[in-house]
């Protein structure tokens, strides 16, 4: 049963909150490294609600844009994917930074630890990065990546995905998570994405298509909205 | 605006084994330089549940400077200054083959507190890896801030005392240990946001 909220923060400590387990046995990985002991309630503090605002480095004009890196154009199918960025009152996180990375269009990543034998493609390395906007609008231009084999279980493939990293406004926000395609007939199969148990919330990792994002003679759009836990708050004094 | 109404968060995924391109192609394990004159390296090695070492993980750090102030604008306390030798205060390093990780920093100073209280001098730590849905939260503090851990609120609210203990590093030589065990018995306490 989901706990009744009393106050805005214990809102955000319901038992049922649309994240995936630390141990999902099927994600055979999970069993060696998933936590055992029961984990420590940290109160809301100026340690966890700051963060950094983004990396080092700015972020290049060209960065959010893995089809022009470099002197050829990769091939795949060119999308483009774009969404906002929103904390857990739905406003918008502006100036936030979001990496991502992925494999290319036959499904291999430029890693050296990737085995899979399709072909790396001499023009696509499958990461960038961008900064969200004044409405948390990002915006990346890539190819849609390919499924590819794992060693989990027998015949164990990856749904097409593409990773996304977020700092959000503070240490609580900061969420890795994985953009899926809709309708991709790997999804049955694949404990990573069956590891968020609620439907609901494994649907809040899949894209739309998107008519209007798609460009005319170009690439086809995808839309994907991100929500980032917790809020821009200052510490509460609130906790248990 | 009403609980139901509010947008449901995105759930997290595993960083997996091939994002070291993307988050790993510039080195930010180092938030002050060396050459700082009280540069403090912290290291350690991150272990699985079979006390094999974590390869793939990713570790990061976040803190306040020796003045205790977070370079965050929401730390709206401009009694205390920014620290120019410390850009960010936060850092990132992957795990080598042989599990390890390393950051060079300074040592932050106390921040507030639940209930108008003081924290301990502490960092916060976020590690990512294959195999970790989610990532795990855990926080390093100081061997030599035995006064102000004692009245820590955080390290005070953990009962098991060996669970407490995994949370301060140990010195060794001129640098820190911080291990995190992920699982077991000496697993290191992760905290829930």
């Amino acid at each position: 049963m989901r706990e009744q909220p009393t106050d805005e923060t214990a809102s955000l400590r319901t038992e049922n909150d649309g994240q995936p387990p630390y141990l999902y046995p099927d994600y055979v990985a999970t069993q060696l490294r998933a936590p055992e002991k029961p984990l420590i309630i940290l109160p809301r503090t100026l340690s966890d609600t700051t963060g950094p605002a983004y990396g080092r480095d700015p972020v290049g004009e060209l960065d959010n844009d893995l089809t022009r890196q470099h002197a050829g154009e990769p091939l795949g199918e060119r999308i483009i994917v774009t969404g906002r960025v929103l904390d857990g009152d739905g406003r918008p996180v502006r100036n936030s930074l979001i990496e991502v990375w992925q494999a290319n269009a036959a499904g291999r990543y430029t890693h050296e630890l990737d085995q899979h034998p399709a072909p790396l493609d001499p023009n696509f390395s499958g990461a960038g990065r961008c900064l969200t906007d004044n409405e948390g609008r990002y915006l990346f231009v890539t190819v849609k990546p390919g499924a590819y084999p794992w060693k989990n279980h027998h015949n164990a493939w990856r749904p097409a995905h593409i990773h996304l990293s977020l700092f959000g406004n503070a240490f609580r926000s900061r969420l890795i998570t994985q953009m899926y395609f809709p309708g991709d007939p790997l999804f049955e199969q694949d404990p990573i994405f069956q590891s968020v148990r609620d439907e609901k919330a494994r649907q809040r990792m899949i894209a739309t298509f998107d008519l209007e994002t798609t460009e005319p003679q170009w690439a086809l759009g995808y839309k994907f909205d991100i929500v980032l836990e917790g809020r821009d708050a200052i510490p509460m004094d609130n906790h248990r | 605006m009403t609980p139901e109404r509010r947008p449901q968060p995105t759930p997290s995924q595993t960083v997996g084994p091939f994002f070291h391109d993307a988050l790993l192609d510039e080195d930010r394990s180092g938030l002050v330089s060396p050459d700082h004159p009280e540069a403090l390296r912290i290291e350690g090695t991150v272990y699985d549940g079979a006390g094999e070492p974590v390869t793939d993980a990713m570790v990061e750090i976040w803190q306040a400077n020796q003045a205790g102030r977070y370079n965050d604008p929401k730390d709206a306390r401009e009694d205390l200054p920014l620290d120019p030798e410390m850009i960010s205060g936060f850092g990132r390093s992957g795990t080598d083959a042989g599990g390890r990780f390393s950051f060079v920093t300074v040592k932050p100073g106390p921040v507030p507190g639940p209930d108008e209280g003081v924290q301990a001098p502490h960092i916060m730590v976020s590690v990512f890896a294959r195999g970790l849905l989610k990532r795990v939260v855990t926080r390093i503090y100081f061997p030599d801030e035995e006064v102000a851990n004692a009245s820590d609120p955080v390290l005070s609210s953990i009962e098991d005392v060996d669970l407490r203990r995994t949370l301060v590093a140990h010195s060794e030589g001129d640098a820190l240990r911080f291990d995190i065990y992920l699982q077991s018995e000496n697993q290191t306490a992760f905290f829930e946001l």
